[in-house]
């Protein structure tokens, strides 16, 4: 893995990064390097809220910016910024206010990598708004500023459309560290990880290979 | 929340009428339902804060539960309640949450707006 500069990470929803790159950030952070989280909402509108509900729809926010904090923790982030769009929203926000949003980030982080979902590939629409806006940041940019992008795609049809993964990382030693971040979100992540845990325990093969890899598209600008 | 029983709500429900109330309203079948299964039509739809005010409200059915709110020119319903809560604010939240667990419908009344 490369030694970045700043690594600046776009999600739109607190546990968008503890499924998909929270070891790869652990890895960045154990490397010494700065990591800025930027995440858009706070998952208002989940539709876990505890079976039997323990939380309702006006307290779960509240629940998932502690949730959000604690992740942020186990990762290791220090610099969390919560930037209180709501869940659901973000694709009718204006897009050159999201555009510029993202602009604001990269000129006064100035990172040498940009961690967001690949835009047409990421399935929820909050998702491909995230992705759309920090592209175009990027794009409009000189080219030889421009930080690299990588990026999270999931969709059902994705390797057929843009093939395999081009960075695929190892995160055994952060595995920990990984884990915690999904256990941090409990209110969303309780059913899986009544699946997950005890596979991961057993060392069962599909789940750890899951769990120890994480895969990134280079987005190519034109 | 709890269970809904139907006597309650219903007397939280006439303790606004005639009041100007907020009103977050929402379906959710959730935003991957159609990633999971490529055969299902995903819809869903929710207002927040629209305020209304409404003469006569009704919770029936015998679980899950319908509510609907006769307000000044139409009507405001929900079908699929099965859980309640009066929160720390006065609120009405009612949520209906499926077999798994997950909620598929929310009607929440309050007299001040919400965050």
């Amino acid at each position: 893995m490369n030694k970045e500069r700043h690594v600046l990470v776009v999600f739109p929803h607190p546990d968008d990064e503890a499924f998909g790159v929270s070891g790869t950030l652990a890895m960045h952070i154990a490397n010494g390097t700065p990591i800025t989280y930027a995440c858009l909402t706070l998952g208002e509108m989940g539709r876990n809220l505890g079976n039997p509900p323990f939380a309702t729809r006006e307290s779960l926010p509240k629940i998932r910016k502690k949730e959000l904090l604690k992740a942020a923790e186990a990762i290791g982030i220090s610099d969390l910024r919560m930037l209180r769009f709501r869940d659901k929203t973000i694709e009718f926000e204006d897009d050159e206010k999201m555009t510029q949003l993202i602009e604001s980030l990269i000129t006064e982080l100035n990172p040498s990598l940009v961690i967001s979902f690949y835009p047409g590939h990421s399935v929820h629409p909050d998702h491909e708004a995230t992705a759309r806006a920090v592209v175009r940041a990027i794009q409009r940019m000189h080219k030889d500023d421009r930080p690299n992008l990588h990026c999270v795609a999931f969709s059902n049809n994705h390797e057929q459309e843009i093939g395999p993964a081009d960075i695929m990382i190892n995160i055994e030693p952060f595995a920990e560290q990984k884990k915690n971040a999904i256990r941090a979100h409990l209110s969303q992540t309780a059913w899986m990880l009544e699946e997950m845990e005890p596979k991961w325990k057993a060392g069962d093969k599909i789940a750890m290979e899951w769990l120890h890899t994480e895969r990134f598209w280079t987005y190519r600008f034109t | 929340m709890e269970v809904i029983t139907i006597d309650v709500v219903q007397k939280a429900i006439n303790s606004f009428v005639n009041e100007d109330i907020y009103l977050h309203l929402e379906t959710t079948n959730g935003a991957y339902a159609s990633h999971f299964d490529e055969s299902f039509f995903s819809a869903s739809a929710y207002i927040r804060n629209a305020r209304v005010k409404y003469e006569h409200g009704k919770i029936i059915g015998q679980g899950p539960f319908r509510v609907g709110l006769k307000i000044e020119l139409g009507w405001v319903y929900a079908e699929g309640l099965t859980h309640f809560e009066i929160d720390d604010l006065g609120r009405l939240l009612l949520a209906g949450h499926g077999n798994d667990g997950k909620l598929g419908v929310a009607l929440e009344i309050s007299k001040t707006p919400f965050e």
